[in-house]
């Protein structure tokens, strides 16, 4: 890889990102496939950065998936949407943070079709308005969450207690880095890096001490695609896609992936043990699977918070392996303990995946 | 196998570095005109025996490339041999010797 020719692009694709006062805006489904990657970002964001973020108790869904499966019209999307904005304008925040790579996509398309449209914002207006008798100004920062760790990735290497390198060898780890379709495809200035050199988690990677991997389908979809996943005769198409990122990163012998978005660690993770079971096939070493990290998860490993609060034992694939290389303790008995200490259960075993 | 209601798709990526390219490779050695085709299609249009199988000098020539053997075997059985395919080529492909090649190939390589 050109190092050089991908920063000459790179700065083309640089944007603006506010400094403080924040009105977060959660995910769907983040906050149940991996619940603890949004506590951890608040956390961070709180407790070590001193920022002021506004986690909004009235908010709601953006729509994005149903917007996405053809079953809500964008008028109904952009209606929910200036609700949001309502609820933003009351609280008096101007810095909108989505967590979910969907909801930003969706922000950022209707941003751009109310600017290309006055006359659909006016409209809008009218229907929220009329719905709730709630009035809103537009946000002057629309940023993902991983903008917000990218942009402080150094102030957090500087406080953190591990860096992504093997304890055993002191090599960097070998990362692979997965972005969110909706981050950048749509609106390629909107993303750090653009649409066909994402940085914003390589910038982490290499910030962290980490080595990111080039594979030949290093870009490609992992292949959520709403319809794709939400009819159950279609998941196949879902998988198919996963399968063949895992085919070529396989030479490269991934330590980790790391994501952006809501839908890709979900599937990167689950579709491993998918794999397992239909095929016999595991991609990492010792017949297990590579483990999936969000990166409010590595950031808070890096930080040196504890793995279990993280929530990373909802992750199909053990992450044990990974935090042994890099150093980390952590109690194996506490790993389905809940916050109070409860049990939360022992799953399944597994027949396809050595256990540890 | 657990059933999960779904299977994965066969992956319909070709992959260049990894086909077999002996049996393209021997026919272009003995017939290099078949390096001159632009797949235009007039060959598939104009041949008789394409009117009732799914045989398209076209596909032969392009499945050659791509190393899918087993189904150029196959298809050039419905080939008569009658060389209108070869009157109509604009590139002037010596389409008849490419098919005579092919099967003296899939002799000589057992495919």
């Amino acid at each position: 890889m050109l190092k050089e020719g991908k920063k000459y692009i790179w700065k083309d694709y640089q944007k603006e990102i506010a400094d403080n006062h924040y009105y977060y805006a959660r995910s769907c489904i983040r906050q149940n496939f991996f619940p603890g990657s949004e506590a951890t970002f608040l956390r961070i964001l709180k407790n070590e950065l001193n920022k002021d973020i506004f986690d909004d108790p009235e908010h709601t869904t953006c729509t994005g998936i149903g917007y996405h499966s053809d079953i809500i019209p964008l008028e109904t999307t952009m209606t929910v949407v200036a609700r949001h904005f309502a609820l933003m304008t009351a609280a008096g925040y101007k810095n909108l943070v989505p967590s979910c790579i969907t909801s930003f996509g969706i922000y950022s398309e209707i941003l751009e079709t109310w600017h290309e449209f006055p006359e659909t914002l006016e409209k809008t207006r009218e229907h929220l308005f009329k719905a709730t008798g709630r009035e809103f100004n537009l946000p002057e920062n629309v940023v993902h969450t991983s903008d917000i760790i990218f942009k402080f990735r150094d102030e957090i290497a500087a406080r953190g207690r591990f860096r992504l390198i093997d304890q055993s060898t002191g090599q960097p780890l070998r990362i692979v880095e997965h972005i969110g379709c909706h981050y950048a495809r749509m609106f390629p200035h909107k993303g750090i890096g653009g649409a066909e050199y994402p940085y914003v988690l390589a910038g982490m990677v290499e910030s962290w001490g980490g080595e990111v991997i080039d594979y030949p389908e290093r870009r490609h979809c992992c292949g959520f695609g709403f319809r794709q996943y939400l009819v159950q005769a279609n998941r196949g198409y879902s998988l198919s896609c996963s399968r063949k990122k895992f085919e070529s990163m396989e030479p490269y012998k991934p330590d980790m992936i790391i994501t952006n978005c809501p839908g890709c660690p979900y599937f990167l993770d689950r579709w491993q043990y998918v794999i397992a079971e239909q095929e016999g096939k595991t991609y990492g070493e010792n017949g297990q699977g590579i483990p999936v990290f969000t990166y409010e998860e590595v950031a808070g490993l890096v930080l040196g918070y504890d793995p279990w609060d993280l929530g990373l034992q909802v992750h199909q694939i053990n992450v044990e392996p990974l935090l042994d290389k890099m150093g980390i303790p952590y109690n194996p008995d506490e790993k389905y303990a809940g916050p109070d200490g409860q049990d939360l259960g022992q799953p399944a075993e597994l027949t396809c995946m050595h256990n540890l | 196998m657990k059933n999960f209601g779904y299977t994965r798709h066969t992956d319909r990526q070709i992959d260049f570095d990894a086909t077999d390219k002996r049996l393209y490779q021997f026919v272009f050695d003995l017939e290099p005109s078949i390096n001159l085709c632009i797949f235009c299609g007039t060959c598939a249009a104009t041949c008789s025996a394409g009117h009732f199988t799914t045989l398209s000098f076209r596909r032969i020539s392009l499945l050659l490339r791509r190393g899918m053997n087993d189904i150029v075997k196959k298809e050039i059985e419905n080939c008569m041999l009658c060389g209108k395919c070869q009157l109509v080529c604009p590139k002037g492909v010596n389409t008849r010797n490419v098919i005579l090649q092919i099967v003296k190939g899939i002799e000589k390589y057992e495919l």
